[in-house]
């Protein structure tokens, strides 16, 4: 890789430990990846939750937040992805002291770095929305491919090292989604039937996701007609990223960058596709141990939803639902009374973590949790592997399945 | 002669060990129970299989980004594949390995999990860009 002289100063230690750790890293990714050089940043967004940092990523932090400020300090505006526990409620959840000393010391350690404690994963709806053909070190599978997609910005999936890497260097390897060539469409799909609730749209994202199976496959969709909005193509692109791996896609029309070529035959998705994959994840019948809004965060709009669609029911006592949204959110969902409205119910919402990332295992052993009912599609996918049996719905039918106890 | 199998150069050291093979994708957080060292997704084709000490040969890299962190967490509890060798990892895997060390090779050429079989020993080596079949003739 072709580095300036401010590079080869970093990573001949002239700058401190970490940014010399962080140059280091980048080299071996960037190698791996064939990437000639390093790209500008003007943003990072590290995911650093307790339960994948475990004890050594926290020492990690910890080591390199002791040096002196000049060597430690992040040199871009650098997010942070959800926490693993939020002090409010995780007594309440059954989670640990032990958890929540961990989650102290990795924020203390993000602290040091001059991180900003956003705790978010839509900070592309609340924080600071990108700019067309800005360049990104995102932390987040969701938070890139709406980034790459809605907005025409370049970012790579950074896992957290990398993230951290790139918010002390300013820079990332340049491959991948930074680079033109690997943002022309790969596969073509066409759609004939709307979407008609947010679980549907994370669905269509899983069918769309699964047919590419790779990060480095872009699907271009067509057929859509209506302009979806935030919140749709939220959860259409978290569930394809969370399927499939994939970081960015096209859609004519609705996303702004021009898609470069036109694949030949389409893969079309009906009614009977999405009414499929749907199914897999029934279960009539079955009581409910725990709904859950959240993957990604609710927005303060899917919040406002949420407190109406729930007003004057009372969730089952058998049966928990838990909201999570970012911080900021919360903020403005308490003020604007839709927190209480929504805790009336017995429901429990939750700030700055989003479920699978806050010990999913453990929740489960401590609460008897198995059967999981959520209208994110991106959820269904990944809690199977922390033992959980998911059904994938309706907002209202995930809500009338709180109430009764059971999935209607 | 082992059979030797070329590849894109990879990150971490040289290694040898038993392979254990399937079709599938891999991602830390969605597949794996950390703590028995095991494959806990239920639709997974090694579930209940150990990965410990074993080089996993899968497909692709999928899901989110937690792999990243938790190949270094399982690396310092021991309790960690020998190597990674896919057909196609995502840059998720790549920062993983790269942050613990671990051996991780793809971009073979043909479908490095027909090629392999589990139980077959192998060579990583990462630095050279090659796996070697050790216990099987061409």
């Amino acid at each position: 890789m072709r580095l300036t002289d401010e590079e080869q100063a970093m990573r001949a230690g002239e700058l401190g430990e970490p940014r010399r750790w962080a140059l280091e890293h980048q080299i071996a990714v960037g190698e791996f990846f064939d990437a000639e050089g390093l790209v500008r940043i003007s943003q990072a967004h590290i995911m650093a939750d307790t339960e994948s940092l475990g004890e050594a990523g926290v020492g990690f932090l910890e080591s390199l937040a002791a040096r002196p400020e000049a060597e430690r300090r992040v040199r871009v505006p650098t997010l942070t992805d959800p926490r693993g526990l939020d002090v409010a409620v995780y007594k309440r959840l059954g989670q640990s002291e032990a958890m929540r000393a961990l989650e102290a010391r990795a924020i203390a350690a993000l602290r040091a770095f001059g991180v900003l404690m956003t705790d978010t994963c839509i900070n592309y709806q609340t924080i600071m929305p990108p700019t067309r053909g800005e360049h990104l070190a995102m932390g987040d599978t969701g938070v890139v491919i709406y980034s790459n997609s809605v907005f025409g910005a370049r970012s790579n999936f950074e896992g957290g090292p990398s993230a951290l890497a790139a918010a002390l260097t300013g820079r990332t390897p340049r491959y991948g989604y930074h680079l033109d060539e690997c943002r022309r469409p790969t596969r073509r799909f066409r759609l004939d039937h709307r979407p008609r609730d947010l679980s549907e749209w994370g669905a269509l994202g899983g069918i769309v996701g699964q047919a590419c199976g790779s990060y480095w496959e872009v699907p271009l969709i067509e057929g859509i007609e209506e302009i979806p909005g935030s919140d749709a193509l939220k959860h259409f692109g978290a569930a394809m990223a969370s399927f499939g791996s994939v970081a960015l896609f096209h859609m004519p029309g609705i996303t702004p960058e021009p898609a470069k070529g036109r694949p030949q035959r389409p893969h079309t998705i009906g009614r009977d596709a999405i009414e499929a994959f749907v199914a897999a994840y029934g279960a009539t019948g079955d009581k409910v141990d725990v709904v859950v809004f959240a993957a990604p965060q609710l927005s303060l709009v899917e919040m406002a939803a949420l407190a109406d669609a729930l007003d004057g029911r009372h969730v089952h006592e058998e049966t928990t639902l838990l909201v999570a949204t970012s911080p900021e959110i919360k903020y403005a969902a308490d003020r604007m009374g839709l927190t209480r409205r929504i805790e009336a119910t017995g429901a429990i919402v939750a700030a700055g973590i989003c479920f699978y990332q806050s010990y999913a295992g453990e929740l489960a052993e401590a609460n008897g949790w198995k059967r999981l009912m959520t209208n994110s599609a991106k959820l269904v996918n990944i809690i199977g592997g922390y033992g959980y049996r998911p059904t994938l719905a309706s907002l209202e039918r995930c809500i009338a399945s709180a109430v009764a106890g059971r999935v209607v | 002669m082992p059979i030797v199998l070329k590849c894109h150069k990879g990150i971490g050291p040289a290694v040898t060990g038993t392979a254990l093979v399937a079709t599938d994708n891999f991602s830390a957080r969605y597949d794996l129970d950390r703590k028995a060292g095991t494959f806990s997704r239920p639709t997974h084709h090694l579930a209940g299989q150990s990965y410990a000490g074993r080089i996993l040969v899968l497909n692709e890299a999928k899901g989110g980004v937690a792999t990243a962190w938790m190949l270094r967490d399982m690396q310092e509890r021991g309790i960690v594949p020998l190597a990674l060798v896919f057909n196609r990892v995502n840059p998720i895997l790549a920062q993983g390995a790269a942050f613990a060390r671990l051996a991780l090779v793809d971009r073979f050429e043909g479908d490095v999990t027909s090629l392999v079989r589990s139980g077959d020993r192998l060579r990583v080596d990462p630095g050279a860009g090659v796996v070697e079949i050790l216990d099987r003739d061409c």
